[in-house]
């Protein structure tokens, strides 16, 4: 039983959420609490799965799963020389991912039980659970066209949800900014896809990394122009500086739950760009220039993110700005790890940026998902986001102010919890490249801590203000969800050499070994 | 328990035993001090004789905090503002022009030389 479960995990995973997102419709016409049951079921079982998944991938190494073919577990089919069929491909780096993902998503749902109500509910919780696929997909594909498709499913359910609360108008402007600039992104995408399989006629990503990396000579100049547009992308998608702008108005109008979970669908871009940097370029393109380009975007991301922030008045797209920022220290740490991959082996400190990267990943997600789920109860209880007209709300509100601490501490990279420690491994191997980028990034820790006193002080300390005397604490599942994250932050925070070990160094190994990605597609090639 | 950093090494639980073990020199250092000290009328502020508004009256607005921090910098904030429209064109253009410039960084020293 559980064999077969693993064995078919990748492809129920994404089938599970699917499935009922389409068969919630007609549940919610009959029952409203078996609408709900069902919704939790499908995100627990694909929880399940991601941690059966996960240990497998840990003992055993990368699964791939072939849609179609006589054995799942084989790409490349006798008497073919490249893979044409739908394959989905998990390996440490895709399972990282996918966990965030799901352990987002159970975290997001909870909360948006106690959060959303009232009419278009059952819609609501349909998009959910394919922005859940979209985000899933985009891990767990192992060609280019689907990346794409998930890509748009992932944009658009987000897009749907961001403007589910019409309130004046705004989140319904930030739709279709998001969706404009999404399709902007996405077609890009597609057409890189384009250009590679005129150029080699593939979508596979370990094929085309194949091709990519024994082609001697140079890339020809379709294939840098496809990387360019793949890198442009994904980085407009990851949210990076000066192309981040869609990022805080859309952050800032969707329900709580919601921007916590694009944040994660976010990071899910980043995972492309990363696995198109890394996976199927590798250094066929020169390494130290896109590194370089890597930094640069993290720097001005990280300068633009915080500065931003320190101004806002509207608590929502302030921490929209912070979100900014911390993919800036990303891009920053992944941009070193390339740049080093450059050298043609990677050297200790590239490999603990990559370490410090990828384990921000995952912090990002959890920082930031901790602290719009509070400032959602908060807007969810007074139906205010102007820092100005709040204040004095620890009094009222002593839960959801104790875990606005614990987000504020962790964003803030304050020892001793989880932001702290993917940030010391992020300045002690930036500094190795150069000293003044682990200034710059210390000195935006420092603004982080500002701009994060700036709202606990102006939301929760000072005097109780008449116009909000009659708010009560948040909703128990509300509470229930942050204290999950809030759990989660702590123990990474106290053990983060367990998790670097178990969970991050994988990944990164994962992610700078192009050839066992290669070999274990296209069979021992 | 600890993470191996490119320097050394971070142990959290060495820190929080280190901040228990500050915590408590404090606690009692505190627990030390001055027990004559008056309460009620000497605790309130002085202003220039004039009386007290109501705390909610007088508290700071966060749009007020870091005034001093953020008129310093007014000009890079002026430029910084302006570079955020909320105008979608705007967006795409940002988008189009870092994709110019990594097409420029990336292909054409490849085409020249």
């Amino acid at each position: 039983m559980i064999e077969t479960l693993v064995t078919h995990a990748p492809i129920l995973i994404i089938a599970a959420p699917l499935l009922v997102a389409f068969i919630l419709p007609l549940i919610d016409k009959v029952s409203k609490k078996g609408r709900n049951i069902l919704v939790l079921c499908a995100v627990v079982f694909t929880l399940v799965l991601v941690i059966i998944l996960y240990q497998d991938v840990i003992e055993n190494g990368m699964r791939i799963y072939t849609l179609g073919g006589e054995n799942a577990h084989v790409a490349l089919p006798s008497g073919y020389h490249v893979p044409v069929r739908i394959t989905l491909v998990i390996d440490a780096l895709s399972i990282f991912m996918v966990l965030i993902s799901s352990l987002i998503s159970f975290v997001g749902l909870l909360y948006s039980f106690a959060h959303v109500k009232g009419e278009g509910t059952g819609k609501f919780y349909t998009l959910f659970l394919l922005m859940l696929v979209g985000m899933l997909g985009m891990e767990m594909t192992g060609d280019l066209f689907n990346l794409f498709v998930f890509l748009e499913i992932l944009s658009i359910s987000s897009a749907a949800l961001i403007s589910f609360y019409i309130r004046k108008g705004q989140p319904i402007e930030a739709s279709i900014k998001f969706i404009i600039i999404s399709s902007l992104a996405a077609l890009f995408v597609l057409f890189a896809t384009g250009l590679l399989y005129g150029e080699y006629n593939l979508l596979n990503m370990g094929a085309l990394a194949n091709e990519i990396n024994s082609q001697t000579g140079g890339l020809t100049l379709l294939s840098q122009l496809a990387f360019i547009l793949l890198l442009a992308s994904f980085a407009l998608k990851a949210g990076s500086a000066p192309m981040h702008m869609w990022l805080p108005d859309s952050y800032g109008e969707a329900p709580g739950a919601i921007s916590m979970f694009l944040v994660a669908g976010t990071q899910a871009s980043l995972y492309a760009l990363l696995r198109v940097c890394f996976t199927i370029y590798n250094t066929a393109i020169d390494a130290s220039i896109i590194g370089g380009l890597l930094i640069i975007l993290g720097l001005v991301s990280i300068f633009i993110g915080v500065t931003m922030a320190l101004i806002q008045i509207d608590i929502k797209r302030l921490i929209g700005y912070a979100a900014v920022a911390e993919v800036g220290y990303i891009f920053l740490a992944v941009g070193v790890g390339f740049f080093e991959l450059a050298q043609g082996e990677l050297s200790a400190y590239g490999l603990k940026a990559l370490q410090g990267g990828i384990f921000h990943i995952f912090n990002d997600v959890l920082d930031i998902g901790l602290l719009f789920l509070v400032t959602g109860a908060v807007i969810y209880m007074t139906k205010e986001t102007n820092l100005n007209k709040l204040g004095g709300l620890a009094r009222s509100m002593k839960y959801s102010s104790f875990f606005f601490l614990i987000g504020l501490v962790a964003v803030a990279g304050l020892p001793p919890l989880n932001g702290f420690a993917s940030k010391i491994l992020i300045y002690e191997a930036i500094y190795k490249v150069s000293p003044l980028l682990s200034i710059i990034a210390i000195l935006a820790s420092i603004f982080m801590l500002a701009i994060f006193v700036k709202i606990f002080y102006s939301v929760f300390m000072g005097p109780k203000l008449s116009s909000l005397s009659d708010i009560s604490e948040a909703p128990k599942l509300m509470l229930a969800s942050m204290a999950i994250l809030s759990g989660i932050m702590i123990f990474f925070g106290l053990f983060p050499g367990y998790i670097v070990d178990n969970l991050v160094t994988p990944a990164v190994n994962a992610l700078v070994d192009n050839f066992t990605y290669i070999t274990t597609i296209m069979g021992g090639i | 328990m600890s993470l191996d950093t490119f320097g050394g090494f971070w142990s959290p639980l060495v820190w929080l035993l280190a901040f228990i073990v500050t915590f408590l020199i404090g606690y009692i250092l505190w627990g030390l001090g001055e027990k004559q000290h008056k309460t009620g009328e000497q605790l309130k502020p002085f202003i220039s004789g004039l009386a007290e508004g109501s705390k909610e009256d007088v508290h700071v607005k966060g749009g007020n905090i870091y005034w001093g921090f953020t008129e310093s910098l007014k000009e890079y904030y002026k430029y910084a503002t302006k570079m955020h429209t909320g105008i979608l064109n705007d967006y795409i253009l940002w988008f189009i022009g870092i994709a110019a410039i990594f097409f420029m960084v990336v292909i054409i020293p490849g085409v020249i030389w």
